[in-house]
C-alpha cells in the first residue's frame, strides 16, 4: 500500500491520471469569501458589540428587568413549542405515513406551508381568525397564548418532516416480532416505534426550538409588544434598536444565538449518536 | 404502505395485522381526528379566513388595491430584491457545496459550520448585525461609506443583503448531500476522456445536482419573496421607496387599512402556494425514487 502511495506522489505526471478536482484555491477562496462578507463579518460585529462596554455592560444589559422579561417569555414559550411540536408533530407524521384517507396528499402537502408562508402574512391570518374579530368569539391578540399559537403555526414542519421519513423507512419486521412474540399494539408503540422515532423527534425539535426563540415576522402583530407582558425577546431587540440602544440589542441577541446553538451542537452529538448505531442511514 | 405489507409472509401480517385492527379503529381514528384538527385549526382555517376577508366585499377592493402606486412599489421592491438575492446564493450555493464536499482546505471545518448561522439567528439580530457594519454613523464601514457616498442602510443594498443572509444556506444544503452521493466517477471519467474543467461540470457535474439545485433555489426563492424580521430593521420602510411587500402587509394594517392588508397578503400566500406545488412535485419524485447515482448513469448512457 505504502509504496504504490509513495510511487504516486514521486512521479504524478506520468502514468497517474489527471485529476479532475482541482487543487488550486479559487472556489474555497470565493465561498470563504462571500460567507465572511455576509455572515461572519457582521456577527462577529453584534459580538464584539455587546461586550463593548465590558462583561459589566452585557450583564447589566442583559438583566435589565425588560430585557429579563423578555427573555423568560421566549425560552417559556419556546419549550412549550418543543413540547407541543413534538406530541402533535409525531402524530400528524404518524397519520401521514400509517394511516390512510382521502385527501391525504393534500393534507401532506399543506405541512410545508408555514415554510412558505411569509411569517408576516401568517401572524395577519392568525390574528383575522382569533383577533379582537374572531368568528369563533376568540380572542386570543396581545396575550401570550396568541404568541405561543403564531410559534406553533411557524414551527409545524420541523417534528413532521424530520420524523416522517424515518417511519416511512421503519422496518416493520420488527414490529411483526414484537407482535408474534405476543407484545400489545401500545407496547410495541412504547417499546419499538418510538425509541426508533425518538432520534427524529429530538432533531426536530431542536430545529424548531432555535426557530421559535428568533421568531418574529409571525409574532409581531398578534403579541402586541406589551413590555413585561407580550413582548418577545426579537421585538425586545427591534425596540432597543429603534432606541438607539444598539449595546442592549446586542448583548439579548448574543444571549439568543448562544442558546439556539447550543441546541444546534447537542442536535449534532443526537445525530451522531444515532448514525453510529443505525450503520444503514 | 399497502405495497409494502403484500410483500410481507404472509403469517406475520396477520398477526399484527390483526392486533392493528382490534387496536385500531377507535385509536386510529382518535389520532387521525386530533391530528387534522390540529392542522385545520392552526393553518388551514386561518388561511381560509384570510380569503374570505379580503374578498368579503368583492372583487374590486382588491383590484383598486392591486393598482396603488404603494403596492405596486412594494411589489416591484420584492421582486427586485430576490431577482438579486437567487442568482447570488445559487452561484454561491454551488460553489459552496462543490468545495465542502470535494476539497480539503485550511478553514474547510468552519466554513461548513459557519454556513448554517443563518438558520440559527433570528432574522431580527441579522438585521442588527447589518446595522453595526453598515451604519452611516457608527457602523464599522461607516466611514468608508460615507466618503464613497454610498448608503446601504434605508436603501436597496442593505435589504438585498439582509435577504442574501437570511437565504443563504438553502442550495449548499440541497446540493451538498447529492454531490456526495454521486462521488466522483463520472466527472473523472469525463476528465480523463479530455473534457474541460467548464465542459466537465456542465455536462456531467450540473445535471446530476440539477433537482436539488431547482429545490434549493424553490426555497431560497421563497425565503426571499416573504423576508420580514431581516429587512424591516435595515430598510426603514420608507412608503413608496423602501417598503417589500411583507413590510407592506403590516405597514397597511397598522393604518388600519385591512383590505389592503389582505390583498398584500394574498399575492404573497399565492406566490407561496405556488412555491408549495414546486415543492411538492419535487418531493413526490424524489420518495417515489431516491438513489441519484443511478440516476447519473441513466443520463450519461443517454446521452451517448
Amino acid at each position: 500500500m505504502t509504496s504504490v502511495a509513495a510511487t504516486r506522489t514521486a512521479s504524478p505526471r506520468p502514468g497517474s491520471l489527471p485529476r479532475y478536482d482541482g487543487r488550486g484555491l479559487l472556489g474555497p477562496g470565493l465561498a470563504t469569501t462571500y460567507l465572511g462578507l455576509i455572515v461572519l463579518i457582521p456577527v462577529a460585529a453584534v459580538a464584539l458589540r455587546s461586550v463593548q462596554g465590558g462583561l459589566d455592560g452585557f450583564v447589566r444589559a442583559v438583566s435589565s428587568p425588560q430585557a429579563q422579561a423578555a427573555l423568560l417569555l421566549t425560552f417559556v414559550l419556546a419549550l412549550l413549542v418543543v413540547a407541543i411540536n413534538a406530541v402533535a408533530g409525531t402524530m400528524i407524521a404518524w397519520v401521514l405515513v400509517r394511516d390512510d384517507f382521502p385527501g391525504k396528499r393534500f393534507v401532506n402537502a399543506l405541512i410545508d406551508l408555514p415554510f412558505a408562508l411569509p411569517t408576516i402574512v401568517a401572524g395577519l391570518t392568525l390574528i383575522t381568525l382569533y383577533g379582537a374579530r374572531s368568528p369563533f368569539g376568540v380572542n386570543i391578540a396581545y396575550t401570550q397564548l396568541g404568541i405561543l399559537v403564531a410559534l406553533l403555526f411557524v414551527t409545524l414542519p420541523f417534528v413532521v418532516r424530520s420524523v416522517q421519513p424515518v417511519l416511512l423507512e421503519l422496518d416493520r419486521d420488527m414490529e411483526e416480532a414484537a407482535a408474534s412474540l405476543g407484545a400489545g399494539t401500545p407496547t410495541i408503540l412504547r417499546r419499538i416505534v418510538l425509541p426508533n422515532l425518538m432520534p427524529a423527534i429530538l432533531t426536530g425539535s431542536a430545529l424548531a426550538f432555535a426557530r421559535a426563540i428568533g421568531e418574529f415576522g409571525s409574532v409581531v402583530l398578534i403579541s402586541g409588544n406589551i413590555p413585561y407582558k407580550t413582548e418577545a425577546a426579537s421585538v425586545y431587540i427591534i425596540s432597543q434598536i429603534e432606541n438607539d440602544n444598539t449595546g442592549g440589542a446586542a448583548a439579548v441577541s448574543v444571549v439568543l444565538l448562544a442558546a439556539s446553538l447550543v441546541m444546534l451542537a447537542l442536535l449534532d452529538l443526537v445525530r451522531r449518536r444515532s448514525s453510529r448505531h443505525d450503520a444503514s442511514v | 404502505m399497502t405495497a409494502q405489507s403484500l410483500g410481507q409472509p404472509a403469517a406475520a401480517v396477520t398477526r399484527l395485522a390483526i392486533q392493528e385492527q382490534r387496536f385500531g379503529r377507535v385509536a386510529r381514528y382518535g389520532v387521525r381526528g386530533v391530528a387534522l384538527g390540529y392542522l385545520a385549526f392552526l393553518l388551514v382555517l386561518p388561511v381560509a379566513m384570510v380569503f374570505i376577508r379580503t374578498f368579503e366585499r368583492g372583487l374590486e377592493p382588491v383590484l383598486e388595491t392591486l393598482q396603488t402606486p404603494a403596492f405596486r412599489s412594494a411589489f416591484v421592491l420584492t421582486l427586485t430584491i430576490t431577482l438579486i438575492a437567487v442568482p447570488a446564493n445559487t452561484v454561491f450555493g454551488i460553489v459552496a457545496a462543490l468545495v465542502l464536499v470535494r476539497r480539503r482546505f485550511p478553514g474547510r471545518a468552519l466554513l461548513n459550520a459557519v454556513i448554517d448561522l443563518p438558520f440559527a439567528l433570528s432574522p431580527v439580530i441579522i438585521g442588527l448585525s447589518l446595522i453595526l457594519v453598515y451604519s452611516n454613523t457608527t457602523g464599522w464601514l461607516g466611514g468608508v461609506l460615507n466618503d464613497l457616498n454610498i448608503r446601504v442602510l434605508f436603501a436597496l443594498p442593505g435589504m438585498v443583503l439582509a435577504t442574501i443572509f437570511v437565504a443563504l444556506p438553502f442550495v449548499v444544503r440541497e446540493v451538498m448531500p447529492v454531490l456526495r452521493e454521486i462521488g466522483t466517477d463520472q466527472e473523472e471519467a469525463a476528465y480523463t476522456l479530455g473534457a474541460s474543467k467548464w465542459k466537465t461540470f456542465w455536462s456531467i457535474t450540473l445535471p446530476s445536482i440539477k433537482w436539488a439545485v431547482i429545490y434549493g433555489v424553490i426555497l431560497t426563492t421563497a425565503r426571499s419573496l416573504g423576508e420580514f424580521g431581516a429587512v424591516a430593521v435595515v430598510s426603514g420602510k420608507l412608503a413608496g421607496k423602501t417598503e417589500t411587500l411583507t413590510l407592506h402587509v403590516e405597514e397597511q394594517f397598522l393604518r388600519l387599512n385591512l383590505v389592503g392588508a389582505y390583498t398584500a397578503s394574498i399575492v404573497l400566500a399565492l406566490m407561496a402556494v405556488a412555491v408549495l406545488i414546486g415543492m411538492e412535485l419535487y418531493q413526490s419524485g424524489r420518495f417515489r425514487r431516491r438513489p441519484t447515482a443511478s440516476e447519473a448513469d441513466v443520463a450519461v448512457e443517454e446521452k451517448a
